[in-house]
């Protein structure tokens, strides 16, 4: 990294941290630099990874503009009289025009048949995704034999993990049925169920400490290292 | 006196400015970067799990690296990418980079020097390293390569035709793939490699994630997932027992500080709500 950009890099994130002191201009120009330069970087990246080369590349939208000497899905087609299965991007981009009508307000009701194809199709692709890999591979991996033979003792780790899960499954399935008033051993197996939840919340809650104290670290460490030259 | 005194101690407490909280905070994380402190960092089933598989596969097999992350999760998941590099050039690993973020295959060129220096050895690109980039279309694109590698990415990060490389000869799709390695942060990445590649084309996977999206990922633990490293922890461990120490480690010592200090505060916390409550109900009644 060049010597300004690590002074911009170490500028901006003094910006960024000086919220947590109070708002102040700082802090504004800094966010406001990063919304403006993240909606360009995004832009720029999807129309050079996506846009050409898979849209204007494979259709030879760049050939017909004088960008590009290789030939796409329109010469083969008109020119060579070839079929070319890229010819299918052509769908896919007016899908994509289709899709910025709405924008116009008096046609903005064509936008919904784009939305209505990824809907379709992504429902599709994941009915049979989910119910492979989330509920019948989860129902097989929690059906665990209860007492594992070759552990040290009756009751080895292996024996009280397998009692744990079987007792958090069912009481946690317990807290989610709701056919039945939570009263009695129902209620009971509940209750269970919600501390095994907590403990999960809980759990989840270390880990988004863990995840935002990394990330503090890291910038830290940007300063004290990169920018000040402070660490070895 | 002494009485009100402590009740005093603990309503202030209750009252305390947060801009306190982030002062210990940035003393707890700051203070161990200069300091030499080297902590015990015990290691998981589920990091053992993972290095375990990686050691059982052969000395040049062929391994697919897909990263899912963007600058912003660097802390957490580069060090796990500087990790796995290592790993694979001392293991004379092939090793096939895609990027499912766009971000990703840079993340990995940053990464790989890195790697090369910690082991002394560089990776030949074309014969043992290959990055073919990004691919838009997410989930889409792990179906699409269960069909074909090659057609899914033609070219390489840097535009060259991929079947021009030595390591890419007779690589059609997953079934080429001795292990597959992912470093994600949300979506696309882990949960989508479980749904579109492990139970539809029994490919065996490892993750690194971010520590937000690590309990999301643990349900497939087993089966499923052949190991899991969990945040800047997991990472840690991982560096650890591959014996190539790297960040991780190193920031771990200021991890540690950080959630001593936070967990502190909230014993205090917990201490001084319910004696202030105390208080507050015997004033009450």
């Amino acid at each position: 990294m060049s010597t300004i950009g690590i002074w911009v890099g170490a500028l901006l994130t003094l910006g960024i941290l000086s919220f947590l002191y109070k708002d102040n201009p700082f802090y504004k120009l800094s966010e406001s630099i990063f919304l403006g330069i993240s909606a360009g970087y995004w832009f720029v990246s999807l129309y050079y990874q996506s846009l050409l080369p898979r849209l204007f590349d494979n259709l030879g939208v760049t050939k017909l503009m004088g960008a590009s000497k290789t030939d796409g899905a329109l010469q083969s087609l008109f020119v060579h009289g070839r079929w070319d299965p890229n010819i299918w991007y052509l769908v896919a981009g007016a899908l994509g025009i289709m899709m910025l009508l709405r924008l116009v307000p008096k046609v903005g009701w064509i936008s919904r048949w784009p939305l209505a194809f990824v809907v379709g199709t992504t429902a599709g692709l994941y009915f049979t995704r989910y119910l492979a890999s989330n509920a019948l591979s989860q129902i097989h991996a929690t059906l665990k034999d209860f007492i594992v033979f070759g552990q040290p003792g009756f009751v080895g780790w292996a024996n009280l993990n397998n009692l744990i899960l079987l007792v958090g499954v069912i009481s946690g399935l317990a807290y989610f049925y709701f056919s039945k008033e939570h009263k009695g051993i129902v209620g009971g197996a509940a209750k269970i169920g919600i501390y095994f939840l907590m403990v999960t919340f809980g759990a989840s809650f270390g880990y988004t400490v863990m995840s935002r104290m990394s990330l503090l670290i890291g910038r830290l460490d940007f300063l004290y290292g990169t920018w000040l030259g402070l660490l070895r | 006196m002494a009485e009100q005194k402590e009740v005093g101690f603990w309503n202030s407490l209750m009252r305390i400015d947060r801009r306190i909280i982030f002062l210990f905070i940035f003393v707890a994380i700051s203070v161990p970067m200069f300091l030499q402190i080297n902590l015990k960092i015990p290691t998981s089933p589920e990091v053992e799990s993972l290095v375990a598989t990686l050691d059982k596969l052969p000395d040049g097999a062929r391994v697919l690296v897909s990263l899912d992350y963007d600058p912003g999760s660097e802390p957490e998941l580069q060090p796990m990418a500087e990790t796995f590099f290592g790993y694979a050039l001392r293991r004379k690993f092939k090793v096939i980079v895609i990027g499912l973020w766009p971000q990703g295959p840079i993340q990995a060129e940053r990464a790989k020097p890195i790697a090369e220096r910690q082991v002394g050895r560089q990776f030949e690109y074309g014969i043992d390293y290959v990055n073919l980039g990004y691919q838009a279309g997410n989930e889409l694109v792990i179906q699409r390569m269960g069909s074909s590698i090659p057609q899914t990415f033609p070219v390489d990060y840097f535009g060259k035709p991929v079947a021009d490389f030595p390591m890419m000869q007779g690589v059609t799709n997953f079934s080429n793939i001795d292990y597959v390695f992912n470093l994600s942060a949300g979506y696309p990445g882990t949960v989508e490699w479980v749904l579109f590649a492990v139970d539809r084309f029994n490919i065996v996977l490892g993750a690194g994630n971010t520590a937000v999206q690590a309990p999301q990922v643990y349900p497939y633990l087993g089966k499923q997932l052949k190991g899991i490293l969990g945040g800047m922890k997991g990472g840690a461990e991982f560096e650890i027992l591959t014996g190539l120490p790297g960040r991780a480690v190193k920031y771990m010592t200021g991890q540690t500080f950080a959630h001593t200090i936070i967990v502190l505060f909230i014993i205090m916390a917990n201490i001084a709500y319910f004696t202030t409550r105390k208080k507050e109900q015997g004033g009450l009644s």
